[in-house]
């Protein structure tokens, strides 16, 4: 028993090490992104903690997002989500899903002359409130929505 | 290396629809396999969509992203003939880029 604990330990450890690594390697300058994973905010727990790790203060709520996705998700291993938003310079849109092990799922950086709209699936673990944070012009905004999942995307 | 990415660009009025399915385990690191053991986290953390040179669309994705992750956006200032290419790159340090004609 304590010696499969010690190798699931050592595992980890060392995948934590790879994971350093890799992001060290990613930080090289001239790579096609210009920012790294942002590991804090994917890290996080609920929708505060991520507004902080993305840089913001707060969100304020807006009626000008909208979130399409089924009020009910059969599958919680695949739940199609499409997020607009109305709200002008948009510049980010991210989806949280607060009931997962970490909030964050996805987060979408929109140029210039992209639509401020995207399409995407992701897993739920079980019924949760869906958030969708779009950040436009420095400040955060978000809209909630309730999906029910009938079977859990994460238990496998 | 991964299978290709399917990716389909079309002319929706003056804008560019594009859609990308991709191949990839988007494993959790939450899961355990019929020993008990965890299975480590293997997901894509960088989508990055360009056209003539410009980036379209770039994301950064946490696991919850479902398996072969799928992904639609629009943008404006493609023609047809033109291509738009597809990068992603996973937290192991895979990566793919794949390339579609717009029609």
């Amino acid at each position: 028993m304590n010696n499969d604990r010690r190798k699931v330990l050592k595992g980890t450890g060392g995948m934590a090490v790879m994971g350093l690594a890799m992001s060290a390697g990613l930080l090289k300058p001239g790579s096609a992104w210009a920012q790294d994973w942002n590991k804090a905010a994917f890290a996080t727990k609920n929708l505060a903690d991520t507004v902080k790790a993305m840089g913001g203060a707060g969100a304020s709520e807006s009626k000008d997002i909208a979130i399409v996705s089924p009020d009910i998700a059969e599958n919680g291993a695949v739940v199609p989500f499409t997020i607009n938003s109305r709200i002008p310079k948009t510049e980010s849109i991210a989806l949280l899903v607060e009931q997962n092990p970490n909030a964050l799922a996805a987060s979408f950086d929109i140029p210039a002359g992209t639509d401020a709209g995207v399409t995407t699936r992701v897993k739920m673990g079980r019924t949760s409130n869906i958030t969708a944070l779009v950040k436009a012009d420095g400040k955060f905004y978000y809209t909630t929505k309730e999906v029910k999942v009938t079977i859990g995307g994460c238990g496998g | 290396m991964a299978d290709p990415m399917k990716i389909r660009a079309t002319m929706s009025g003056d804008k560019v629809e594009v859609k990308v399915l991709m191949s990839h385990d988007m494993e959790t690191g939450q899961r355990k396999d019929s020993k008990g053991a965890v299975i480590p986290a293997h997901f894509i953390q960088h989508v990055t969509a360009t056209h003539n040179g410009k980036v379209v669309l770039s994301a950064q994705w946490g696991p919850a992203v479902s398996k072969n992750p799928f992904m639609s956006f629009k943008f404006s200032g493609g023609k047809p003939g033109e291509k738009v290419s597809i990068t992603w790159t996973d937290n192991k340090g895979d990566k793919r880029t794949d390339e579609a004609t717009i029609s």
